[in-house]
Protein backbone atom coordinates (compact mmCIF):
# COMPACT_ATOMS: atom_id res chain seq x y z
CA UNK A 1 0.00 0.00 0.00
CA UNK A 2 1.76 3.38 -0.67
CA UNK A 3 1.08 6.04 2.25
CA UNK A 4 -1.47 7.74 0.45
CA UNK A 5 -4.04 4.49 0.68
CA UNK A 6 -2.79 4.03 3.77
CA UNK A 7 -3.70 7.26 4.95
CA UNK A 8 -6.81 7.01 3.50
CA UNK A 9 -7.67 3.73 5.18
CA UNK A 10 -7.49 5.59 8.24
CA UNK A 11 -8.89 8.41 7.48
CA UNK A 12 -12.06 5.82 6.50
CA UNK A 13 -11.77 4.45 9.99
CA UNK A 14 -12.12 7.36 11.43
CA UNK A 15 -14.96 8.97 8.87
CA UNK A 16 -17.15 6.62 7.81
CA UNK A 17 -19.21 6.05 10.60
CA UNK A 18 -20.46 9.58 10.72
CA UNK A 19 -20.34 9.77 6.95
CA UNK A 20 -23.12 6.89 6.76
CA UNK A 21 -24.48 8.39 9.74
CA UNK A 22 -24.90 11.38 7.91
CA UNK A 23 -26.05 10.07 4.82
CA UNK A 24 -28.70 8.12 5.69
CA UNK A 25 -30.45 10.53 7.60
CA UNK A 26 -30.88 12.42 4.40
CA UNK A 27 -31.84 9.79 1.97
CA UNK A 28 -33.70 7.25 4.73
CA UNK A 29 -32.24 4.24 3.65
CA UNK A 30 -29.10 2.64 4.94
CA UNK A 31 -28.11 0.71 2.67
CA UNK A 32 -27.77 3.46 -0.06
CA UNK A 33 -25.58 5.41 2.31
CA UNK A 34 -23.43 3.11 2.74
CA UNK A 35 -23.15 1.94 -1.14
CA UNK A 36 -22.60 6.47 -2.07
CA UNK A 37 -20.23 6.32 1.17
CA UNK A 38 -18.27 3.56 -0.36
CA UNK A 39 -18.45 5.78 -4.29
CA UNK A 40 -16.96 8.39 -2.40
CA UNK A 41 -14.01 6.11 -0.73
CA UNK A 42 -13.33 4.98 -4.49
CA UNK A 43 -13.03 8.47 -5.55
CA UNK A 44 -10.66 9.55 -3.03
CA UNK A 45 -8.46 6.20 -3.63
CA UNK A 46 -8.28 7.48 -7.43
CA UNK A 47 -7.84 11.26 -6.98
CA UNK A 48 -5.65 11.84 -3.59
CA UNK A 49 -2.83 9.88 -4.80
CA UNK A 50 -2.37 12.93 -7.35
CA UNK A 51 -4.32 15.98 -5.75
CA UNK A 52 -2.35 15.14 -2.20
CA UNK A 53 -4.84 14.47 0.97
CA UNK A 54 -7.23 17.54 1.48
CA UNK A 55 -6.82 19.35 4.47
CA UNK A 56 -10.25 18.24 5.59
CA UNK A 57 -10.50 14.44 4.69
CA UNK A 58 -13.91 13.98 6.60
CA UNK A 59 -15.73 17.15 4.52
CA UNK A 60 -14.39 16.34 1.38
CA UNK A 61 -15.67 12.88 1.20
CA UNK A 62 -19.11 13.92 2.92
CA UNK A 63 -19.14 16.84 -0.04
CA UNK A 64 -18.55 14.38 -2.72
CA UNK A 65 -20.78 11.77 -1.42
CA UNK A 66 -23.81 14.31 -1.14
CA UNK A 67 -23.06 15.57 -4.79
CA UNK A 68 -23.28 11.88 -5.66
CA UNK A 69 -26.66 11.15 -3.76
CA UNK A 70 -28.06 13.97 -5.68
CA UNK A 71 -26.95 13.23 -8.88
CA UNK A 72 -27.93 9.50 -8.45
CA UNK A 73 -31.72 10.44 -7.46
CA UNK A 74 -32.02 12.59 -9.94
CA UNK A 75 -31.09 9.57 -12.14
CA UNK A 76 -33.71 7.35 -10.63
CA UNK A 77 -35.95 9.37 -10.41
CA UNK A 78 -36.67 8.40 -7.08
CA UNK A 79 -39.86 9.67 -5.12
CA UNK A 80 -39.96 13.46 -5.43
CA UNK A 81 -41.02 14.23 -2.25
CA UNK A 82 -37.60 12.58 -0.99
CA UNK A 83 -35.95 14.47 -3.68
CA UNK A 84 -37.11 17.57 -2.99
CA UNK A 85 -35.86 17.54 0.54
CA UNK A 86 -32.74 16.02 -0.43
CA UNK A 87 -31.93 18.79 -2.64
CA UNK A 88 -33.30 21.69 0.26
CA UNK A 89 -30.70 20.03 2.62
CA UNK A 90 -28.04 20.27 0.27
CA UNK A 91 -28.70 23.88 -0.65
CA UNK A 92 -28.89 25.07 2.99
CA UNK A 93 -25.72 22.44 3.80
CA UNK A 94 -24.16 23.76 0.61
CA UNK A 95 -21.49 25.59 2.38
CA UNK A 96 -17.51 26.31 2.08
CA UNK A 97 -15.60 22.96 3.32
CA UNK A 98 -14.48 24.72 6.86
CA UNK A 99 -18.07 25.35 7.71
CA UNK A 100 -19.14 21.61 7.11
CA UNK A 101 -16.41 20.50 9.24
CA UNK A 102 -17.36 23.33 11.62
CA UNK A 103 -20.46 21.42 11.65
CA UNK A 104 -18.87 17.82 11.73
CA UNK A 105 -17.29 18.31 14.76
CA UNK A 106 -20.69 19.33 16.29
CA UNK A 107 -23.11 17.37 17.97
CA UNK A 108 -26.26 16.87 15.67
CA UNK A 109 -24.05 14.29 14.28
CA UNK A 110 -23.68 12.47 17.66
CA UNK A 111 -28.05 12.14 16.55
CA UNK A 112 -26.92 10.60 13.41
CA UNK A 113 -24.91 8.06 14.49
CA UNK A 114 -27.09 7.23 17.25
CA UNK A 115 -29.69 6.23 14.59
CA UNK A 116 -27.25 4.35 13.21
CA UNK A 117 -26.46 1.86 15.60
CA UNK A 118 -29.90 1.62 16.76
CA UNK A 119 -31.19 0.74 12.88
CA UNK A 120 -27.34 -1.82 12.71
CA UNK A 121 -29.03 -4.03 16.01
CA UNK A 122 -32.53 -3.75 15.05
CA UNK A 123 -34.17 -6.47 16.53
CA UNK A 124 -36.07 -7.51 13.11
CA UNK A 125 -32.33 -8.71 12.31
CA UNK A 126 -30.95 -11.84 13.33
CA UNK A 127 -27.96 -11.87 15.90
CA UNK A 128 -25.25 -12.48 13.32
CA UNK A 129 -26.90 -9.93 10.64
CA UNK A 130 -26.25 -7.42 13.89
CA UNK A 131 -23.06 -8.28 14.46
CA UNK A 132 -21.54 -8.00 11.08
CA UNK A 133 -23.27 -4.85 10.04
CA UNK A 134 -22.72 -3.23 13.14
CA UNK A 135 -18.77 -3.87 12.47
CA UNK A 136 -18.87 -2.83 9.09
CA UNK A 137 -21.23 0.41 9.81
CA UNK A 138 -20.10 1.54 12.96
CA UNK A 139 -16.68 0.03 13.42
CA UNK A 140 -15.21 1.11 9.66
CA UNK A 141 -14.44 -2.72 9.33
CA UNK A 142 -14.21 -4.30 5.68
CA UNK A 143 -16.08 -7.50 4.31
CA UNK A 144 -12.91 -9.32 4.83
CA UNK A 145 -11.93 -8.54 8.02
CA UNK A 146 -14.96 -9.10 9.21
CA UNK A 147 -14.93 -12.49 8.12
CA UNK A 148 -11.28 -13.05 9.81
CA UNK A 149 -12.51 -12.16 12.90
CA UNK A 150 -15.40 -14.50 12.62
CA UNK A 151 -13.12 -17.17 10.74
CA UNK A 152 -16.36 -17.41 8.26
CA UNK A 153 -15.61 -17.21 4.72
CA UNK A 154 -15.74 -13.57 3.24
CA UNK A 155 -18.88 -14.38 0.83
CA UNK A 156 -20.96 -15.39 3.75
CA UNK A 157 -19.88 -11.83 5.49
CA UNK A 158 -20.95 -10.40 2.41
CA UNK A 159 -24.31 -12.46 2.08
CA UNK A 160 -24.83 -11.40 5.65
CA UNK A 161 -24.38 -7.68 4.98
CA UNK A 162 -26.59 -7.23 1.95
CA UNK A 163 -29.57 -9.35 3.43
CA UNK A 164 -29.53 -7.37 6.45
CA UNK A 165 -29.61 -4.43 4.06
CA UNK A 166 -32.40 -5.53 2.03
CA UNK A 167 -34.42 -6.76 5.15
CA UNK A 168 -34.08 -2.78 6.31
CA UNK A 169 -34.88 -2.11 3.16
CA UNK A 170 -37.87 -4.00 2.98
CA UNK A 171 -39.52 -3.66 6.19
CA UNK A 172 -39.39 0.60 6.21
CA UNK A 173 -37.98 0.48 9.31
CA UNK A 174 -38.20 4.49 11.15
CA UNK A 175 -34.39 5.85 10.72
CA UNK A 176 -34.54 7.21 14.60
CA UNK A 177 -33.59 6.44 17.84
CA UNK A 178 -36.59 4.63 19.77
CA UNK A 179 -37.84 7.26 22.24
CA UNK A 180 -40.21 6.09 26.11
CA UNK A 181 -40.94 2.17 26.55
CA UNK A 182 -39.09 1.30 23.40
CA UNK A 183 -35.76 2.64 23.95
CA UNK A 184 -35.17 0.31 27.43
CA UNK A 185 -35.65 -3.01 25.05
CA UNK A 186 -33.45 -1.43 22.02
CA UNK A 187 -30.83 -0.11 23.84
CA UNK A 188 -30.32 -3.93 25.52
CA UNK A 189 -30.41 -4.94 21.87
CA UNK A 190 -27.75 -2.67 21.22
CA UNK A 191 -25.63 -3.33 24.26
CA UNK A 192 -25.99 -7.44 23.54
CA UNK A 193 -24.70 -6.84 19.97
CA UNK A 194 -21.48 -4.74 21.42
CA UNK A 195 -21.00 -7.62 24.72
CA UNK A 196 -21.37 -10.43 21.65
CA UNK A 197 -18.53 -9.05 19.39
CA UNK A 198 -16.63 -8.75 22.29
CA UNK A 199 -17.00 -11.91 23.73
CA UNK A 200 -16.44 -13.35 21.02
CA UNK A 201 -13.01 -11.86 21.08
CA UNK A 202 -12.41 -12.43 24.70
CA UNK A 203 -13.19 -15.82 24.71
CA UNK A 204 -13.30 -17.36 20.92
CA UNK A 205 -15.38 -20.40 20.90
CA UNK A 206 -14.18 -22.08 18.28
CA UNK A 207 -10.01 -22.36 16.69
CA UNK A 208 -6.91 -22.50 17.84
CA UNK A 209 -6.45 -19.17 19.43
CA UNK A 210 -8.12 -18.81 22.93
CA UNK A 211 -8.83 -14.35 22.35
CA UNK A 212 -8.89 -12.40 19.39
CA UNK A 213 -7.94 -9.21 20.05
CA UNK A 214 -8.93 -7.19 17.43
CA UNK A 215 -12.55 -7.25 18.05
CA UNK A 216 -12.40 -6.73 21.66
CA UNK A 217 -10.95 -3.60 20.94
CA UNK A 218 -13.79 -3.18 18.33
CA UNK A 219 -16.51 -3.45 21.13
CA UNK A 220 -14.66 -1.86 23.19
CA UNK A 221 -14.48 1.41 20.99
CA UNK A 222 -18.15 0.96 20.19
CA UNK A 223 -18.98 1.12 23.54
CA UNK A 224 -17.19 4.22 24.33
CA UNK A 225 -18.46 6.17 21.19
CA UNK A 226 -22.08 4.98 22.93
CA UNK A 227 -20.92 6.17 26.36
CA UNK A 228 -20.36 9.38 24.34
CA UNK A 229 -23.47 9.68 22.83
CA UNK A 230 -26.05 8.38 25.59
CA UNK A 231 -24.27 9.96 28.61
CA UNK A 232 -27.22 9.62 31.11
CA UNK A 233 -27.82 5.63 30.12
CA UNK A 234 -26.54 3.75 33.18
CA UNK A 235 -26.19 0.53 31.41
CA UNK A 236 -23.86 1.88 28.38
CA UNK A 237 -21.49 2.66 31.38
CA UNK A 238 -21.96 -0.60 33.01
CA UNK A 239 -21.59 -2.22 29.82
CA UNK A 240 -17.96 -0.28 28.77
CA UNK A 241 -17.04 -1.10 33.14
CA UNK A 242 -17.51 -4.47 32.15
CA UNK A 243 -15.57 -4.20 29.22
CA UNK A 244 -12.54 -2.22 30.43
CA UNK A 245 -12.29 -4.26 33.45
CA UNK A 246 -12.21 -7.81 31.48
CA UNK A 247 -9.71 -6.22 28.69
CA UNK A 248 -7.70 -5.51 31.73
CA UNK A 249 -6.91 -8.93 32.15
CA UNK A 250 -5.67 -9.93 28.18
CA UNK A 251 -2.15 -10.20 29.04
CA UNK A 252 -2.26 -11.97 32.24
CA UNK A 253 -4.68 -14.63 30.31
CA UNK A 254 -2.38 -16.47 28.09
CA UNK A 255 1.08 -18.33 29.24
CA UNK A 256 4.16 -17.74 27.12
CA UNK A 257 2.70 -20.56 24.64
CA UNK A 258 -0.89 -19.33 24.65
CA UNK A 259 -2.58 -21.62 27.45
CA UNK A 260 -5.02 -19.83 29.04
CA UNK A 261 -4.91 -19.17 32.49
CA UNK A 262 -7.36 -18.99 34.72
CA UNK A 263 -8.41 -15.74 36.67
CA UNK A 264 -7.40 -16.62 39.93
CA UNK A 265 -4.47 -18.10 39.10
CA UNK A 266 -3.41 -15.08 37.04
CA UNK A 267 0.05 -12.78 37.51
CA UNK A 268 -2.24 -9.90 38.53
CA UNK A 269 1.00 -7.22 38.10
CA UNK A 270 0.14 -7.97 34.28
CA UNK A 271 -3.08 -6.51 34.58
CA UNK A 272 -3.23 -3.34 32.03
CA UNK A 273 -3.89 -0.83 35.42
CA UNK A 274 -4.79 2.09 33.01
CA UNK A 275 -7.63 -0.45 31.52
CA UNK A 276 -8.61 -0.94 35.23
CA UNK A 277 -9.16 2.74 36.42
CA UNK A 278 -11.43 3.38 33.33
CA UNK A 279 -13.65 0.64 34.05
CA UNK A 280 -14.07 1.73 38.05
CA UNK A 281 -14.58 5.26 36.83
CA UNK A 282 -16.90 3.89 34.08
CA UNK A 283 -18.87 1.75 37.15
CA UNK A 284 -18.85 4.89 39.54
CA UNK A 285 -20.90 6.77 36.50
CA UNK A 286 -23.29 4.24 36.50
CA UNK A 287 -24.14 4.27 40.19
CA UNK A 288 -23.98 7.89 40.24
CA UNK A 289 -26.78 7.64 37.53
CA UNK A 290 -28.87 6.37 40.09
CA UNK A 291 -31.56 3.55 40.44
CA UNK A 292 -30.75 -0.28 40.52
CA UNK A 293 -27.68 -1.68 39.10
CA UNK A 294 -28.67 -3.08 35.62
CA UNK A 295 -27.05 -6.43 34.32
CA UNK A 296 -24.01 -5.08 32.85
CA UNK A 297 -22.74 -2.75 35.83
CA UNK A 298 -23.62 -5.76 37.96
CA UNK A 299 -21.59 -7.83 36.23
CA UNK A 300 -19.05 -4.83 36.09
CA UNK A 301 -19.40 -4.79 40.14
CA UNK A 302 -18.08 -8.38 40.00
CA UNK A 303 -15.08 -7.93 37.70
CA UNK A 304 -14.41 -4.75 39.49
CA UNK A 305 -14.04 -7.07 43.10
CA UNK A 306 -11.49 -8.77 41.56
CA UNK A 307 -9.52 -5.93 39.90
CA UNK A 308 -9.42 -4.74 43.64
CA UNK A 309 -7.63 -7.39 45.12
CA UNK A 310 -4.32 -7.48 45.09
CA UNK A 311 -3.72 -11.45 45.58
CA UNK A 312 -6.51 -13.94 44.73
CA UNK A 313 -6.56 -15.03 47.66
CA UNK A 314 -7.82 -11.10 49.26
CA UNK A 315 -11.11 -11.88 46.67
CA UNK A 316 -14.46 -10.40 48.42
CA UNK A 317 -16.22 -13.41 47.80
CA UNK A 318 -19.14 -12.14 50.17
CA UNK A 319 -19.53 -9.22 48.26
CA UNK A 320 -19.17 -11.52 44.91
CA UNK A 321 -21.98 -13.85 45.82
CA UNK A 322 -24.24 -11.06 47.02
CA UNK A 323 -23.78 -9.61 43.74
CA UNK A 324 -24.84 -12.46 42.21
CA UNK A 325 -27.60 -12.94 43.99
CA UNK A 326 -28.49 -9.59 42.63
CA UNK A 327 -28.19 -10.20 39.59
CA UNK A 328 -30.12 -13.79 39.66
CA UNK A 329 -33.01 -11.16 40.57
CA UNK A 330 -32.41 -8.85 38.16
CA UNK A 331 -31.37 -10.88 35.15
CA UNK A 332 -32.12 -14.52 36.22
CA UNK A 333 -30.52 -17.14 33.87
CA UNK A 334 -28.60 -20.75 34.60
CA UNK A 335 -25.58 -19.30 33.55
CA UNK A 336 -25.73 -16.75 36.51
CA UNK A 337 -27.16 -18.78 39.07
CA UNK A 338 -23.55 -21.10 38.06
CA UNK A 339 -21.34 -18.30 38.77
CA UNK A 340 -23.02 -17.63 42.38
CA UNK A 341 -22.60 -20.91 42.95
CA UNK A 342 -18.77 -20.69 42.36
CA UNK A 343 -19.23 -17.26 44.56
CA UNK A 344 -21.01 -19.17 46.62
CA UNK A 345 -18.21 -21.93 46.67
CA UNK A 346 -15.43 -19.65 47.57
CA UNK A 347 -16.98 -17.35 49.74
CA UNK A 348 -19.07 -20.21 52.30
CA UNK A 349 -17.01 -23.54 51.39
CA UNK A 350 -17.52 -26.13 47.83
CA UNK A 351 -19.87 -27.98 49.73
CA UNK A 352 -22.89 -25.36 50.02
CA UNK A 353 -21.35 -24.44 46.13
CA UNK A 354 -22.02 -28.02 45.30
CA UNK A 355 -25.68 -27.65 46.32
CA UNK A 356 -26.24 -24.50 43.85
CA UNK A 357 -24.60 -26.73 41.04
CA UNK A 358 -26.51 -29.65 41.73
CA UNK A 359 -29.81 -27.87 41.84
CA UNK A 360 -28.63 -26.82 38.21
CA UNK A 361 -28.10 -30.84 36.94
CA UNK A 362 -31.43 -30.65 34.98
CA UNK A 363 -31.11 -27.59 33.39
CA UNK A 364 -31.78 -28.16 29.74
CA UNK A 365 -29.90 -25.02 28.86
CA UNK A 366 -26.70 -25.89 30.23
CA UNK A 367 -26.69 -29.54 29.29
CA UNK A 368 -23.76 -28.71 26.27
CA UNK A 369 -22.51 -25.72 28.29
CA UNK A 370 -18.76 -27.15 29.45
CA UNK A 371 -18.52 -24.83 32.28
CA UNK A 372 -21.20 -26.99 34.36
CA UNK A 373 -19.15 -29.89 34.62
CA UNK A 374 -15.66 -28.03 34.84
CA UNK A 375 -17.41 -25.94 37.91
CA UNK A 376 -18.74 -28.67 39.37
CA UNK A 377 -15.00 -30.71 38.96
CA UNK A 378 -13.67 -27.67 40.49
CA UNK A 379 -16.06 -27.90 43.43
CA UNK A 380 -15.82 -31.88 43.61
CA UNK A 381 -11.39 -31.82 43.62
CA UNK A 382 -11.77 -29.28 46.48
CA UNK A 383 -13.78 -31.55 48.80
CA UNK A 384 -10.73 -34.19 47.66
CA UNK A 385 -13.75 -36.21 45.48
CA UNK A 386 -10.75 -36.52 42.79
CA UNK A 387 -12.50 -39.24 40.59
CA UNK A 388 -15.80 -37.79 40.14
CA UNK A 389 -13.70 -34.56 39.41
CA UNK A 390 -11.97 -36.09 36.78
CA UNK A 391 -14.81 -37.21 34.80
CA UNK A 392 -16.59 -33.50 35.02
CA UNK A 393 -13.40 -32.16 33.37
CA UNK A 394 -13.56 -35.14 30.65
CA UNK A 395 -16.82 -34.05 30.24
CA UNK A 396 -16.44 -30.50 30.24
CA UNK A 397 -13.14 -31.19 27.69
CA UNK A 398 -15.83 -32.84 25.05
CA UNK A 399 -18.21 -29.96 25.31
CA UNK A 400 -16.03 -27.05 24.17
CA UNK A 401 -14.96 -26.62 20.86
CA UNK A 402 -11.87 -24.21 21.60
CA UNK A 403 -8.95 -26.17 21.29
CA UNK A 404 -6.90 -24.69 23.87
CA UNK A 405 -9.59 -25.10 26.66
CA UNK A 406 -10.07 -28.78 25.73
CA UNK A 407 -6.41 -29.38 26.67
CA UNK A 408 -6.58 -27.30 29.71
CA UNK A 409 -9.78 -29.75 30.71
CA UNK A 410 -8.15 -32.89 30.14
CA UNK A 411 -4.80 -31.61 31.90
CA UNK A 412 -7.50 -30.67 35.14
CA UNK A 413 -8.97 -34.13 34.81
CA UNK A 414 -5.53 -35.86 34.47
CA UNK A 415 -4.07 -34.17 37.74
CA UNK A 416 -7.37 -35.20 39.77
CA UNK A 417 -6.99 -38.93 39.29
CA UNK B 1 -1.67 -0.41 19.06
CA UNK B 2 -1.89 2.59 21.55
CA UNK B 3 0.26 5.31 20.40
CA UNK B 4 1.91 7.97 22.77
CA UNK B 5 1.41 11.00 21.32
CA UNK B 6 3.88 13.78 22.55
CA UNK B 7 3.59 17.85 22.53
CA UNK B 8 7.19 19.18 22.45
CA UNK B 9 7.61 22.14 24.32
CA UNK B 10 8.33 25.69 23.58
CA UNK B 11 10.14 29.06 24.85
CA UNK B 12 6.38 29.77 25.81
CA UNK B 13 5.64 26.71 27.06
CA UNK B 14 8.65 26.74 29.38
CA UNK B 15 8.20 30.14 30.36
CA UNK B 16 4.45 28.76 31.63
CA UNK B 17 2.89 31.19 29.25
CA UNK B 18 -0.66 29.46 29.75
CA UNK B 19 -2.58 29.04 26.31
CA UNK B 20 -4.74 31.40 24.83
CA UNK B 21 -8.95 30.96 25.71
CA UNK B 22 -9.10 30.55 22.18
CA UNK B 23 -6.18 27.62 22.32
CA UNK B 24 -7.91 26.48 25.44
CA UNK B 25 -11.20 26.42 23.77
CA UNK B 26 -10.35 24.33 20.47
CA UNK B 27 -7.89 21.61 22.72
CA UNK B 28 -10.74 20.38 24.80
CA UNK B 29 -13.16 20.73 21.14
CA UNK B 30 -10.48 17.87 19.75
CA UNK B 31 -10.22 16.12 22.90
CA UNK B 32 -13.86 15.56 23.32
CA UNK B 33 -13.76 14.51 19.42
CA UNK B 34 -11.21 12.41 20.60
CA UNK B 35 -13.11 10.72 23.52
CA UNK B 36 -16.45 10.49 21.61
CA UNK B 37 -14.56 8.48 18.75
CA UNK B 38 -13.28 5.78 21.60
CA UNK B 39 -9.82 7.05 21.04
CA UNK B 40 -8.56 8.67 24.01
CA UNK B 41 -7.69 6.45 27.04
CA UNK B 42 -5.24 9.24 29.19
CA UNK B 43 -4.12 12.60 28.63
CA UNK B 44 -2.33 15.43 30.41
CA UNK B 45 -0.49 18.93 30.28
CA UNK B 46 2.75 19.05 31.52
CA UNK B 47 3.98 22.22 34.60
CA UNK B 48 7.52 23.82 32.63
CA UNK B 49 10.32 21.88 33.35
CA UNK B 50 11.15 24.77 36.04
CA UNK B 51 8.63 22.44 37.99
CA UNK B 52 10.71 19.23 37.18
CA UNK B 53 13.68 17.44 38.33
CA UNK B 54 15.96 15.04 36.48
CA UNK B 55 17.73 11.69 37.99
CA UNK B 56 20.85 11.28 36.27
CA UNK B 57 22.86 8.14 36.20
CA UNK B 58 26.38 7.22 35.91
CA UNK B 59 27.19 3.87 37.19
CA UNK B 60 26.15 3.41 40.35
CA UNK B 61 25.99 6.94 41.35
CA UNK B 62 22.94 9.06 41.18
CA UNK B 63 22.82 12.50 40.93
CA UNK B 64 19.75 15.18 40.90
CA UNK B 65 19.37 18.36 38.65
CA UNK B 66 16.45 20.84 39.19
CA UNK B 67 14.70 22.00 36.54
CA UNK B 68 14.56 24.08 34.03
CA UNK B 69 16.41 22.40 31.51
CA UNK B 70 17.46 23.67 28.35
CA UNK B 71 17.06 21.96 25.27
CA UNK B 72 13.29 23.18 24.91
CA UNK B 73 12.83 21.41 21.72
CA UNK B 74 12.92 17.95 22.80
CA UNK B 75 11.17 18.65 26.29
CA UNK B 76 7.65 17.02 26.78
CA UNK B 77 4.97 19.50 27.41
CA UNK B 78 1.93 17.21 27.30
CA UNK B 79 0.87 13.76 26.08
CA UNK B 80 -2.21 11.82 25.34
CA UNK B 81 -2.30 8.07 25.31
CA UNK B 82 -4.68 6.60 22.31
CA UNK B 83 -6.02 3.62 21.39
CA UNK B 84 -6.01 3.35 17.55
CA UNK B 85 -6.14 0.36 14.50
CA UNK B 86 -2.49 2.00 13.28
CA UNK B 87 0.23 4.29 13.19
CA UNK B 88 -2.00 5.98 10.41
CA UNK B 89 -4.89 6.53 12.28
CA UNK B 90 -3.12 8.47 14.81
CA UNK B 91 -1.56 10.50 12.56
CA UNK B 92 -4.80 11.17 10.12
CA UNK B 93 -5.89 12.49 14.59
CA UNK B 94 -2.82 14.52 14.63
CA UNK B 95 -3.39 16.16 11.22
CA UNK B 96 -6.59 17.02 12.99
CA UNK B 97 -5.79 18.35 15.96
CA UNK B 98 -5.13 22.31 16.33
CA UNK B 99 -1.41 23.79 16.91
CA UNK B 100 -1.11 23.36 20.49
CA UNK B 101 1.18 26.27 20.71
CA UNK B 102 1.27 29.77 19.20
CA UNK B 103 3.50 29.83 15.91
CA UNK B 104 5.94 26.68 15.73
CA UNK B 105 5.43 23.26 17.69
CA UNK B 106 6.13 19.64 17.28
CA UNK B 107 4.09 16.67 18.08
CA UNK B 108 5.74 13.12 18.35
CA UNK B 109 3.66 9.81 17.47
CA UNK B 110 5.19 7.20 19.64
CA UNK B 111 3.75 3.52 19.40
CA UNK B 112 3.76 1.53 23.01
CA UNK B 113 5.68 -1.48 23.00
CA UNK B 114 3.95 -4.48 23.54
CA UNK B 115 5.05 -7.97 25.14
CA UNK B 116 5.77 -9.51 21.42
CA UNK B 117 7.90 -6.67 20.20
CA UNK B 118 10.71 -7.79 22.82
CA UNK B 119 10.42 -11.39 21.12
CA UNK B 120 13.25 -13.79 22.34
CA UNK B 121 14.85 -11.07 24.34
CA UNK B 122 12.39 -10.99 26.63
CA UNK B 123 12.64 -14.13 28.63
CA UNK B 124 10.00 -15.44 31.52
CA UNK B 125 12.70 -14.30 34.03
CA UNK B 126 12.59 -10.47 32.03
CA UNK B 127 8.46 -10.73 32.18
CA UNK B 128 8.85 -11.97 35.67
CA UNK B 129 10.68 -8.56 36.53
CA UNK B 130 8.44 -6.21 34.90
CA UNK B 131 5.58 -8.03 36.47
CA UNK B 132 6.86 -7.20 39.84
CA UNK B 133 7.50 -3.78 38.70
CA UNK B 134 4.07 -3.40 37.73
CA UNK B 135 2.49 -4.57 40.76
CA UNK B 136 4.50 -2.11 42.74
CA UNK B 137 3.19 0.67 40.51
CA UNK B 138 -0.47 -0.60 40.26
CA UNK B 139 -0.80 -1.76 44.23
CA UNK B 140 -4.25 0.29 45.45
Amino acid sequence: MTDTHRTIDAVWRIESARLIAGLARMLRDVGLAEELAQDALVTALEQWPQTGVPDNPGAWLMTTAKRRAIDRLRRHKLVERKHEQLVHEWDREHESAEAVAERTLDDPFGDDLLRLIFTACHPLLSMEARVALTLRLLGGLGTDEIARAFLVPEATIAQRIVRAKRSLAKSDVAYEVPRGDELAERLAAVLGVIYLIFNEGYAATTGDDWMRPGLCEDALRLGRVLAGLMPREPEVHGLVALMEIQASRARARTDARGEPILLLDQDRALWDRLLIGRGLAALEQARRLGGELGPYALQAAVAACHARAATAAETDWPRIAALYAVLARVAPSPVVELNRAVAVGMASGAAEGLALVDALGDEPSLRHYHLLPAVRGDLLARLGRGEEASREFERAATLTRNRREQAMMRERARACR
Amino acid sequence: MRCMVIVKATAESEAGVMPSQELLAAMGKFNEELVKAGVMLAGEGLAPSARGARVTFSGKQRHVVDGPFTETKELVAGFWLWQVKSLDEAIAWVRRCPNPMEGESVIEIRPVFEAEDFGEAFTPELREQEARLRAQLGHE
